[in-house]
């Protein structure tokens, strides 16, 4: 399942992320990596935009790019 | 007397120029959310040590906010490219201790560089409200850097964390302890080992060279290549390579150096970190549940701004007519008091009016510096970015475009370099272009005054209101224009940390608002001042004595006091019409006449590119000069509404809100967008525009 698919509430570990090298080591530098946990906290109006909680930060993220992350819901 | 220069490093919005403001009483500007600070700034000040009382002289280096030492951003490349140099004795890394596990991933790459480190841990008031409790000594242990508990908002651990950074410094050998798996550190200990056996010469201590190698870093590469040594060492490292690509079934060197960083900033979370409690931490969630609503978010924005608009017409309008009328009534003085010759009218038709005109909008620049203030100081710009990417995105900007744009309501020149935290150049460049389509502080004299004299009290407010957001949505159309004929190509990821809502202190609010304010009245007292002269020698000049003469004696021979006042105004509209600014007037003038404009508001139009406050100041002169003589010691308001007709107002609005923001601004934007032709490309489309949408507002009003 996509981070992209979770619905608001929900949590997954994260399993994979599929983006390119440099996009990767911002999430990560960000504390999105694998095997972290991430919260679906908000959609945008036009469900374009996420916000997730990871680990002690709030992020804000595309749908596009949340698409590129793979997880596991708990 | 020592010098001292300290590198200030961080993740983004950590605190690092509080900290500095903490330190040496500078007053950086701070605000809550992440890439504050764009540029590296240096702060000095002198400091003794209790210990020694030796004096130092201490240089900060405030960085910009960087999430790892990448090239993501370009004020990411300028945190990079400062702590490689050797320009510095040691790095302070402030961490944020409510967010230990991140941060840290950042202070391992810093311990990697092998200089000098020292931790602030700052932010510790907030940790202690939500129940974290770090054990520094245990930090400082496995970190081998003295980690400092701070609070640059309370003002605690300042003084620990310059004795710390004294006795860091004074320290000559200095090697990290940032520890790796294992099957690395035996690897690292083979290469070190070596050296060691060879007595290889080098500065770089044995273990950072052989991290180095073993991250391929290409620098050292470079530098070891043609070294006898390196027959020896390429086959050492090869082996160590492949053992290590044994233990993590992975080639990707970059990303097994960050698992290790990962896994050292999370074991080192574990050991020094507790939390007690989960007290306090969700009324950033409470409050985001409404304002960040899918559905009632964006109204309350607009809400807001609204709400800011009416406050800045309505309470600022009181002290604004105070002003007004205390100019004019300073001009007539000045004339009584230097003659109506030369002195007098430079004093009272030129200088005072010309400031005057400036001076008296600064309540409403004040009031609407404090609504962007806050908005930058409460965490609530980031939650707006959010709000607005999906509906930016379709525009070809980025949700983080927001923040230069709404820089951009107060002005222009920040606003440009606030732009740096974008990554995409196409994207970056859109928004370079359209920032001035966010009506800066200095056009809202020229609105207030406008809206003031032909609008009712009521509706003033949103009117101004409605003439922000229509600038605003005028810049998104233009952008949009932009990204399909111009900066084609593909999007670049959003992704924003969202920072906690924090309480601006009374105190924040007060340095950001002063400081502007101060140099806004700065700006009158230098800039506009010599503007205002230079209007009035141009408007006054050259001087035609027979024309003078010919309309002395009518005056003289006037049957009546009417008849003679007449002439006077007769005289004073011609000697002004012949002036050289006149003249330049009527130059301009066909190029404005289908706008409605007359020659003084093209004038105004034209002196504007230099400075938005010289239109009204420039309006202040020629229309105190022009005006008819016995209704001279009215304001500039009841000036403007006698003689402008309300068409040709709004039109001149219009073209005030698009046309380039001023001189100024256009430097700083050739410097960020990085060439000479952008600014023609600027000038053209922005005046192109304003005319074309002043024509057609001019012609929809007179219709009406
Ligand atoms: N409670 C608390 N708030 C702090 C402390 N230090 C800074 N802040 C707040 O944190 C926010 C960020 O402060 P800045 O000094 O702008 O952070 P910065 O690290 O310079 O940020 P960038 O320049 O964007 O990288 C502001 O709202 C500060 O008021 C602290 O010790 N305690
Ligand atoms: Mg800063």
């Amino acid at each position: 399942m996509l981070l992209s698919e979770l619905k608001k509430g929900e949590e997954g570990v994260i399993k994979k992320i599929n983006a390119s090298k440099s996009f990767k080591n911002r999430l990560s530098s960000m504390g999105i990596v694998v095997k972290e946990i991430v919260k679906l906290k908000e959609y945008s109006l036009a469900k374009s935009t996420i916000e997730v909680k990871v680990s002690e930060s709030y992020v804000a993220l595309r749908l596009k790019e949340a698409a590129l992350i793979e997880v596991e819901k708990l | 007397m020592q010098k001292l220069t300290i590198a200030l490093a961080g993740q983004p919005n950590v605190g690092k120029s509080s900290l500095i403001n903490a330190i040496s009483s500078s007053r950086l500007k701070v605000g809550n959310f992440s890439g504050v600070t764009v540029e590296k700034t240096e702060v000095t000040f002198k400091w003794c040590d209790d210990i020694s009382c030796s004096e130092y002289d201490m240089h900060i280096i405030d960085l910009p906010g960087a999430y790892s030492l990448s090239d993501y951003t370009i004020e990411e490349k300028v945190t990079k490219s400062f702590i490689q140099s050797e320009e510095y004795d040691l790095i302070v890394n402030v961490v944020d201790a409510t967010n230990l596990q991140r941060n840290l991933l950042f202070t391992a790459e810093l311990l990697e560089s092998g200089k000098k480190v020292v931790v602030a841990l700052n932010m510790i008031d907030e940790a202690q409200k939500e129940g974290i409790k770090i054990d520094e000594k245990i930090l400082s242990e496995i970190l081998g850097a003295p980690c400092i508990k701070t609070s640059a908002t309370d003002h605690t651990g300042i003084d620990a964390l310059k004795n710390a950074i004294v006795e860091v410094y004074k320290k000559d050998q200095y090697v990290s302890k940032l520890k790796y798996s294992d099957h690395i550190e035996e690897e690292i200990g083979k290469i070190v080992n070596f050296f060691e056996e060879k007595r290889y010469k080098n500065d770089i201590p044995y273990r950072i060279l052989a991290i180095r190698l073993l991250q391929e870093e290409s620098e050292t590469y470079k530098m070891m290549h043609d070294d006898p040594i390196w027959i020896e060492l390429l086959p050492l490292i090869r082996s160590s390579l492949e053992h290590i690509y044994i233990h993590s079934d992975s080639k990707d060197i970059e990303q097994i150096f960050k698992d290790e960083h990962f896994a050292f900033a999370k074991g080192a979370k574990m050991e020094a970190m507790e939390i007690s409690s989960m007290r306090a931490k969700n009324l950033t969630q409470k409050i985001d549940n409404i304002l960040i609503n899918k559905f009632l978010g964006i109204p309350i924005f607009l809400f807001f701004m609204w709400g800011l608009f009416q406050l800045t017409f309505t309470l600022g309008a009181i002290p604004v007519d105070i002003i007004d009328e205390f100019f004019a009534s300073i001009g007539e003085a000045a004339k009584g008091v230097f003659g109506e010759g030369t002195l007098g009218s430079l004093i009272g038709d030129g200088i005072v009016p010309g400031v005057g005109a400036v001076v008296m909008f600064l309540p409403n620049i004040i009031i609407l510096f404090i609504g962007i203030a806050l908005l930058e100081t409460t965490g609530y710009m980031s939650r707006v970015a959010f709000l607005l990417d999906g509906f930016f995105h379709r525009f070809g900007l980025h949700g983080k475009s927001f923040i230069p744009l709404v820089t951009g309501f107060g002005c222009s020149v920040p606003a440009y370099m606030a732009a740096r935290t974008l990554k995409n150049e196409r994207e970056r460049l859109i928004t370079l272009f359209i920032i001035g389509f966010m009506s800066c502080g200095a056009r809202l004299p020229v609105y207030v005054l406008f809206v003031g004299a032909f609008f009712s009290q009521e509706h003033a407010g949103s009117i101004l209101f409605f003439i922000y957001i229509s600038g605003a949505l005028f810049g998104l159309v233009a952008a949009k224009v932009l990204k399909t004929f111009v900066f084609r190509g593909e999007n670049e990821p959003f992704v924003m940390e969202m920072p906690k809502y924090r309480l601006p202190s009374l105190r924040l609010i007060w340095h950001t608002v002063y400081s502007q304010a101060k140099s806004y009245l700065k700006k009158a007292g230098t800039f506009i001042l010599a503007a205002s002269m230079l209007i009035w020698f141009a408007s006054n000049y050259p001087k035609n004595e027979t024309l003078a003469q010919e309309y002395q004696v009518k005056i003289e021979q006037a049957t009546s006091e009417q008849i003679a006042l007449e002439f006077e105004n007769e005289f004073n509209k011609i000697s002004l019409e012949n002036s050289y600014l006149g003249k330049t007037g009527y130059v301009l003038e066909p190029f404005f006449e289908p706008l409605g404009f007359d020659w003084r508001m093209s004038i105004a139009i034209a002196t504007g590119l230099a400075a938005k406050e010289v239109v009204v100041s420039t309006m202040g002169v020629l229309y105190s000069l022009g005006g008819d003589v016995t209704e001279n010691n009215q304001g500039l308001m009841q000036m403007i509404k006698k003689e402008i007709p309300f068409a040709s107002a709004i039109s001149f609005i219009v073209f005030v809100m698009i046309y380039l923001p001023c001189l100024a601004a256009s430097m700083v934007f050739v410097r960020e967008a990085g060439s000479w032709k952008y600014l023609v490309y600027l000038f053209l489309f922005t005046t192109v525009t304003a005319w074309i949408m002043s024509f057609i507002v001019y012609r929809v009003v007179l219709a009406l």
